[in-house]
């Protein structure tokens, strides 16, 4: 226990955020996206934001896989279990998820529907085995942390012959969604709002490794400094973002060496790129359709691919009215500025998906923020 | 579902599967993401498989943190359900 202890005493903390409150030039401001949602509870829990000087903004950023689920292909999962019979394997953080008309997976699991929560892609390829007369898909959603699970679990249907194992595909990349948002208008000058930096995120960039992200540092002048998860790793990183914006550089960094390589886990990515392509284009909630942005399964693959062997219908999907999850996913407004927010949508009665994940920004603000964070 | 929780192999299966333990709770993951695993190694395990391999000194911090941060039995929880 003496690691927390190091932290609760403040020891180390204390001497960062001195360092941080030194290096921080007061005549510019530092507004700095922890993209990953991990991060975002870390930097409440930790009450992280109060260590830092004024001038030292944290902006919450999308990477909350069930956050970033547009409510089509939520709906489009409820069609498999609903109206072509499948026995749905998902994980939980899905089930209460408002899909169109506040329908959700935990309802139509309710209404008779075969929807079974998973912990791992191992137990939905149990399900197939046990249930040779049905037809199991596993609904996959993720970073670039939780594709390769679903790319073995393809892969091991294959060579075990279970053919009526199928995976509807949703895995997103994090790479192309900072490209994205640095592109978009909300982020140009005079844009609703403003990064100068990002904290990479921990296991994504142990799957992918740092190299990744330089290409899109280049491109944009912003700097990234990949974070481990731990509060003293998140105002480490914090403080390397200030020394880079300072100098005027902008350059990936990592923070988090104990795990994290410029390469990457390479046996990883081996299998994801044996199993998965990228596609064209897919629709983020909030960030709207980003290029290359998400996977697919390949054709060759197809025999385990939910989208080539069921049709989808054709819907009218919609967000619930009002709920501001795609402009917090986008780092534009607090959860605090939607008038949802705590009049209605709470973790218990969630009314849009960043209220519902245990890494959404609104959770987040629930749980730990909402009596400190002015709205 | 993002987060990942340091186990020790305790004993390694055929078709690149091993059992893992961790507080008390054992569990079997799949290593087909690492080259190489022994009994003995600490892996960072997320949604049932093994990521990466950690020191013994990281594992024991990670799982003190997550611990005090109250998201360790929640994490403990859903492994142990999901069979």
């Amino acid at each position: 226990m003496r690691y927390i202890t190091a932290f609760r005493d403040g020891t180390l903390a204390q001497g960062l955020a001195a360092r941080i409150a030194a290096e921080a030039d007061p005549a510019r401001a530092y507004h700095l996206m922890e993209f990953c949602g991990g991060h975002t509870h870390a930097i409440f829990r930790y009450g992280v934001q109060d260590l830092m000087p004024p001038n030292v903004r944290f902006v919450h950023g999308p990477g909350c896989p069930v956050c970033v689920l547009p409510v089509r292909r939520l709906d489009d999962a409820i069609e498999l279990a609903e109206r072509h019979g499948v026995i749905l394997a998902t994980y939980g953080d899905m089930m209460r998820v408002p899909g169109t008309a506040r329908h959700s997976l935990i309802r139509a699991k309710a209404a008779g529907a075969d929807i079974r929560m998973v912990y791992s892609t191992l137990d939905a390829l149990a399900i197939a085995r046990d249930n040779p007369g049905r037809e199991v898909v596993f609904f996959a959603i993720g970073f670039e942390t939780t594709t390769p699970p679903s790319a073995v679990a393809i892969l091991q249907a294959r060579a075990e012959g279970l053919r009526n194992f199928s995976v509807f595909c949703n895995h997103v990349l994090t790479p192309p969604a900072i490209d994205h948002l640095l592109s978009g208008p909300d982020f140009a000058p005079g844009g609703k709002g403003r990064i100068d930096g990002f904290l990479g995120p921990s296991h994504v960039s142990a799957v992918i490794g740092s190299a990744p992200y330089e290409a899109t540092v280049q491109r944009h002048g912003r700097p990234v400094v990949i974070a481990g998860f731990e509060p003293l790793d998140v105002m480490q990183s914090v403080l390397m973002l200030i020394r880079q914006i300072n100098a005027g550089r902008a350059e990936v960094e990592n923070e988090y060496t104990r795990v994290v390589t410029r390469h990457g886990n390479r046996k990883a990515q081996e299998l994801v790129a044996e199993v998965f392509e990228i596609r064209e284009s897919f629709e983020w909630r909030g960030l709207g359709a980003v290029p290359r942005s998400a996977l697919a399964i390949r054709p060759h693959l197809a025999a385990h691919d939910a989208e080539a062997r069921f049709a989808l219908s054709d819907k009218q999907s919609r967000e619930v009215k009002s709920c501001e999850c795609p402009a917090v996913l986008r780092g534009v407004k607090k959860p605090t500025e939607c008038r949802l927010f705590g009049n209605g949508c709470t973790p218990e009665t969630p009314m849009g998906a960043c209220m519902v994940s245990s890494e959404g920004a609104c959770a987040a603000y629930w749980s730990y923020g909402r009596m400190r964070e002015p709205a | 579902m993002c987060l990942a929780i340091p186990a020790e192999v305790v004993a390694l299966e055929p078709g690149d599967m091993a059992v893992v333990a961790v507080e008390g709770l054992r569990k079997r993951i799949s290593t087909a993401l690492l080259d190489t695993v022994a009994v003995g190694d600490f892996v960072l395990v997320h949604v049932g498989y093994a990521l990466h391999r950690l020191s013994p000194d990281e594992a024991e911090r990670t799982l003190a943190l997550m611990a005090e941060a109250g998201v360790l039995a929640a994490e403990l929880d859903e492994m142990q359900g999901g069979g």
